[in-house]
């Protein structure tokens, strides 16, 4: 039970870390609570679809199918959060002026907040999926009893919801003026991490250079493995030997982030009510 | 705005340009009650290799490597193809995340 609990715990993980950045930068918006668990769901359903189609989804593109499908909804949610950072960067001064204008801004905002609701979906989708086809495969194996195999799965997700929780209660201790800046920073840092992992499916599939394998090795330092190596990945995508390819296009996502978010900061700069 | 994302559109486009390369050097592996089998490959260093790996067990698995950057998953009865390297001489483990107690390898590069 409690090596199901383990598995179950690391790929919820992922997910409960990035529902948890979300939430902390959504902080104080109508309706939050609803679309958040809204989007929880329908990844759920979606995991469940991908899981049963992971045959199929395995044997299309020439065998390659599982890699273009990651990539797929890895570089999405990745556009989607590049999306909010340069939304946020007009508009985020002005939540964190007055929380009263928030409803207002949720009213203009509301396209950029569902953005965010499809990245939890999507992460749930990918991180369910996997956790799905784990559990099926214990009760195929018949060595675990189904309720082992759902204590395990339980204890697992519960832990892995904590450790999302603490990152949020974290996040919302912040002062007003930080929380902004360091929430915007983790989403960038988040689309950064998706793009240098669309990258990484891309060149399994051998549709990508690797470019130097690994490119640098720390893992003396900080094994990927460890539990600060896990979390460190889950948050901005650290990783103890990551091949070129991989760091370019991490580079380059959180150079074209900021750059957009600086030229749209100075395109338009919001309107500020003077006090 | 438009300077890095023309930037990115070029760097794409000489990436997507780059050859794949013909005949990457084949290493055959096998999944059976969740070892793999054989435990450890030998694949030349500097190249580009395909590992086709079959899994025999009516479970699914997932191939893992940090060392290699590779995570795929592979369906009950299926044979999936992943590439890895070129990679540097040295040793890179991988392991079955779904049966990481017994499902454990290495790809010496040499």
């Amino acid at each position: 039970m409690l090596n199901s609990a383990i598995i179950v715990f690391r790929e919820c993980l992922e997910a409960a870390l990035i529902i948890g950045i979300i939430a902390a930068a959504t902080r104080g918006l109508a309706g939050r609570g609803r679309w958040i668990t809204g989007s929880v769901l329908a990844g759920l359903a979606g995991s469940l679809v991908v899981a049963a189609g992971a045959d199929w989804i395995a044997g299309l593109a020439e065998g390659y199918g599982q890699e273009l499908f990651n990539a797929g909804v890895v570089l999405l949610a990745a556009g989607m959060l590049a999306w909010h950072c340069v939304w946020m960067s007009r508009h985020g001064r002005e939540l964190a002026q007055s929380a009263r204008s928030v409803g207002q801004a949720v009213a203009s905002g509301a396209a950029a907040f569902s953005a965010l609701g499809a990245v939890i979906a999507l992460a749930v989708l990918r991180e369910g999926a996997e956790t799905v086809l784990f559990l099926y495969g214990l009760l195929a194996g018949g060595e675990q009893s189904p309720l082992e195999v759902a204590a395990g799965g339980i204890a697992g997700l519960a832990a892995g919801a904590l450790a999302g929780y603490i990152l949020y209660a974290g996040a919302v201790r912040l002062p007003m003026k930080a929380f902004f800046a360091v929430t915007n920073g983790l989403i960038a840092l988040l689309a950064a991490q998706m793009a240098s992992q669309g990258a990484r499916f891309l060149s399994q599939a051998d549709l990508l250079p690797s470019l130097a394998d690994p490119l640098w090795d720390l893992s003396a330092l900080l094994p990927d493995a460890s539990v600060i190596g896990r979390t460190l990945n889950a948050v901005v995508g650290y990783r103890a030997m990551p091949s070129g390819i991989e760091v370019l296009f991490y580079a380059l996502m959180l150079a074209a982030v900021l750059l957009a978010m600086e030229a749209v900061r100075r395109m338009a700069p919001p309107a500020v009510p003077a006090r | 705005m438009k300077l890095p994302v023309t930037a990115l559109l070029c760097v794409l486009a000489s990436l997507a340009a780059t050859p794949a390369f013909a005949n990457n050097p084949e290493v055959a592996l096998s999944i059976r009650e969740h070892r793999f089998e054989p435990a450890e490959v030998k694949v030349p260093a500097g190249q580009k290799v395909k590992l086709v790996v079959t899994n025999h067990d009516n479970t699914p698995e997932e191939f893992e490597s940090h060392e290699m950057n590779r995570e795929k998953l592979i369906p009950a009865g299926k044979t999936v193809t992943i590439f890895i390297g070129p990679l540097k001489p040295g040793r890179y483990p991988f392991f079955g995340e779904f049966n990481e107690k017994t499902a454990r390898g290495v790809v010496i590069a040499e």
